[in-house]
């Protein structure tokens, strides 16, 4: 075989129990704390580096954050992020703030995993997509992958990585297939990714949604209208000159994802965008996000389509920015 | 176990230069040399040194926003604490974090907290590590009695249980949850009578009596030592200023009588009668003692002054590790 790795085809939740399992083989100071494993963990690791808790998400942050602080590089999985915020005071008092707080001392390379976004009929509380509050924080890393090499490749990068970093897995791709790179697979947190490359429109997705964006590039290439999608991957921190070079290259940007538009990602990323010079000066139509409607999210299939994002909804926004820019022609 | 001179002398001291150091803050952020909050940990000294006496600097634990006492009992710099209370760059968080948030890595200090509870999850991932390393150190989780109402107490107490943490939850039963009594926050103001629902020993001691605290810890630390899990051991005292001041000190709420009813049991002076009675250390030892601790603290106070204030363009410096 030559040099280039073999690919598989292997699923978006594979891919990141692969993750953890080459990590815990990789170091020793690797361990994992959950309510629930996929997979079978305990047979490989034993119980006690793949540990099964109490459901006190509380305590299990802090924890993390406490063996990090000692040496150890802890896996703590939320499962869904809605049960994070029973542990909110370890989050936002503790994990976002250690560091600095006391002056760089000591590092806490502590990784917090857990499945976010809607679509799959778990109505209100567990088809949330928080992201933006987690970024609010400053101290904390985000990455939110959309393909399986991304997952595996970025959680890696996650427990390798000597701060919190809190790995958002959405729930619609858990079952989602792709290619991903035998061996020892890395994808650096901090690096956007161009998902397709275009000339008129560019779409910047979040997780699930960079699929449809990719399928509504798709179906507007047939119109004629080229468009480059983006996925920024790491939310935390932000790679935003891939952004500002795409958009200084097509002039035009729809931001695609399922949380509610009000201090969102989204917002975060047009917030980006107009603020630097160069690329306001190349927009030729005003920045379109395309999000959630500010509402719970609703449990009947009607309403929950109704309040995330749809395919349709992303090539009106296309259609709409497209037909901006001619009026300013 | 009988105690030595030299222990004796460095527990007296360590006592004194507590509560010297917090009358000095207090008197610092009245002059305005130091800036927030100020939560004097005057009174409670022997829980501090008579828990940490049983301690090695790989043992570690987590603290309070009263945290100073715990700091310098567990082999904190007072110079560095100081130049932090002064927000110069020497200062052990090089002024990003002041009096709430000191933490001393080295000497297993893992930090103080501004969040009432906040320390006890942290600390059960500090016995988790230790459990992990498998060296024999074991964890102090120092909290109040306002703590003990919180759900991360329970969940910490219930997890250290389960997985046999080698670990001491130290409650510092002060009588007050900020300002409000125990009395009234508390269905049961007993907080050790917790340990039984978690399945561990729950010892109370008299928290003003520091041999008492040191033979009550030693005993939970053997058992985590020994890998036989963690204890809750409940030390009641009294805080004799107020829970919090910032500009100026706030009006007392509390009894006089209550208040001179727990001065009459001043540790530091229960702990100096006890060595003067036993022959350990003489009035003019003693009298030394204390005025070494006044000149560390003059000399702490000028190494702090004599530190520069971080630069600005320093702000974003230690967000993240490489």
């Amino acid at each position: 075989m030559s040099q280039e790795r073999a690919i598989r085809e292997i699923s978006f939740q594979k891919a990141l129990d692969e993750a953890v399992a080459e990590e815990m083989r990789r170091d020793p100071r690797v361990f994992t704390m959950a309510t629930d494993f996929t997979g079978d963990p305990v047979k490989e690791f034993g119980p006690t580096r793949v540990r099964f808790t109490p459901i006190s998400e509380s305590v299990l942050t802090g924890m993390g954050l406490g063996a990090a602080g000692c040496g150890f590089r802890p896996i703590v999985h939320w499962r869904m992020v809605t049960f994070s915020f029973v542990a909110m005071d370890q989050i936002v008092n503790q994990a976002s703030k250690i560091r600095y707080m006391f002056g760089g001392q000591a590092d806490f390379p502590v990784t917090y995993r857990c499945t976010t976004g809607g679509g799959i009929g778990l109505a209100a509380q567990h088809s949330q997509s928080p992201y933006s509050m987690w970024m609010h924080l400053a101290g904390l890393k985000i990455v939110l992958p959309s393909t399986p090499a991304d997952a595996k490749g970025l959680l890696k990068s996650a427990i390798r990585d000597n701060n919190p970093v809190v790995s958002f897995e959405c729930s619609r791709l858990a079952a989602v297939t792709g290619p991903v790179p035998d061996g020892d697979h890395l994808v650096p947190m901090g690096v956007a990714d161009v998902k397709r490359a275009g000339t008129d429109v560019t779409i910047v997705g979040l997780a699930y949604y960079v699929h449809e964006a990719l399928v509504v590039a798709e179906e507007l290439a047939r119109e004629g209208i080229s468009a480059e999608v983006i996925d920024p991957r790491t939310l935390v921190p932000m790679d935003i000159e891939t952004v500002w070079a795409s958009v200084r290259k097509t002039g035009r940007v729809v931001i695609v994802d399922e949380a509610p538009a009000t201090c969102s990602a989204a917002s975060e990323i047009a917030a980006l965008i107009v603020e630097d010079p160069e690329t306001f000066r190349a927009l030729r139509a005003p920045v379109r996000r395309v999000c959630a409607a500010p509402v719970p999210v609703p449990y009947s299939p009607t309403l929950e389509e109704a309040a995330l994002p749809n395919r349709d909804g992303i090539k009106a926004a296309v259609y709409g920015v497209l037909k901006e820019s001619l009026r300013q022609l | 176990m009988v105690l030595d001179t030299a222990q004796l002398a460095e527990m007296l001291r360590a006592m004194i230069l507590i509560r010297e150091f917090d009358e000095l803050a207090i008197k610092l952020r009245v002059a305005g040399k130091i800036y927030g909050a100020v939560h004097p940990y005057v009174g409670q000294e022997a829980v501090a040194v008579g828990v940490c006496s049983n301690l090695a600097t790989t043992d570690r634990v987590t603290s309070t926003h009263r945290g100073h006492g715990h700091c310098i009992a567990k082999g904190a710099d007072i110079r560095r604490m100081m130049a932090e209370l002064f927000g110069r760059v020497d200062g052990y968080c090089k002024g990003r974090g002041g009096s709430m948030h000191i933490a001393d890595f080295a000497v297993g200090m893992l930090g103080a907290n501004g969040i009432v509870g906040g320390g006890l999850p942290i600390a059960c991932g500090a016995a988790l590590a230790a459990q992990l390393e498998e060296k024999g150190a074991v964890t102090v989780c120092f909290f109040g009695d306002g703590a003990a109402a919180e759900g991360e107490f329970h969940e910490a107490l219930n997890i250290a249980s389960v997985w046999k943490l080698p670990i001491v939850f130290v409650c510092e039963n002060n009588q007050y949850a900020a300002n409000n009594a125990v009395s009234v926050q508390h269905a049961r103001v007993e907080i050790a009578a917790h340990a039984g629902a978690y399945d561990m020993p729950g010892v109370v001691a008299d928290g003003n009596d520091v041999l008492a605290v040191r033979a009550a810890t030693g005993l939970a630390v053997a058992r985590a030592r020994r890998g036989d899990g963690p204890s809750l051991l409940e030390c009641k005292t009294y805080r004799w200023h107020f829970h919090a001041m910032r500009a100026t000190p706030p009006p007392e709420t509390r009894s006089a009588d209550e208040i001179a009813s727990w001065k009459s049991r001043d540790p530091i002076a229960r702990l100096e009668r006890h060595v003067l009675a036993g022959g350990a250390l003489t009035a003019a030892e003693i009298a030394a003692l204390r005025e070494r601790v006044a000149t560390d603290l003059d000399d702490a106070v000028a190494f702090a002054e004599a530190s520069p204030f971080p630069d600005p363009k320093d702000l974003l410096v230690d967000m993240f590790a490489e």
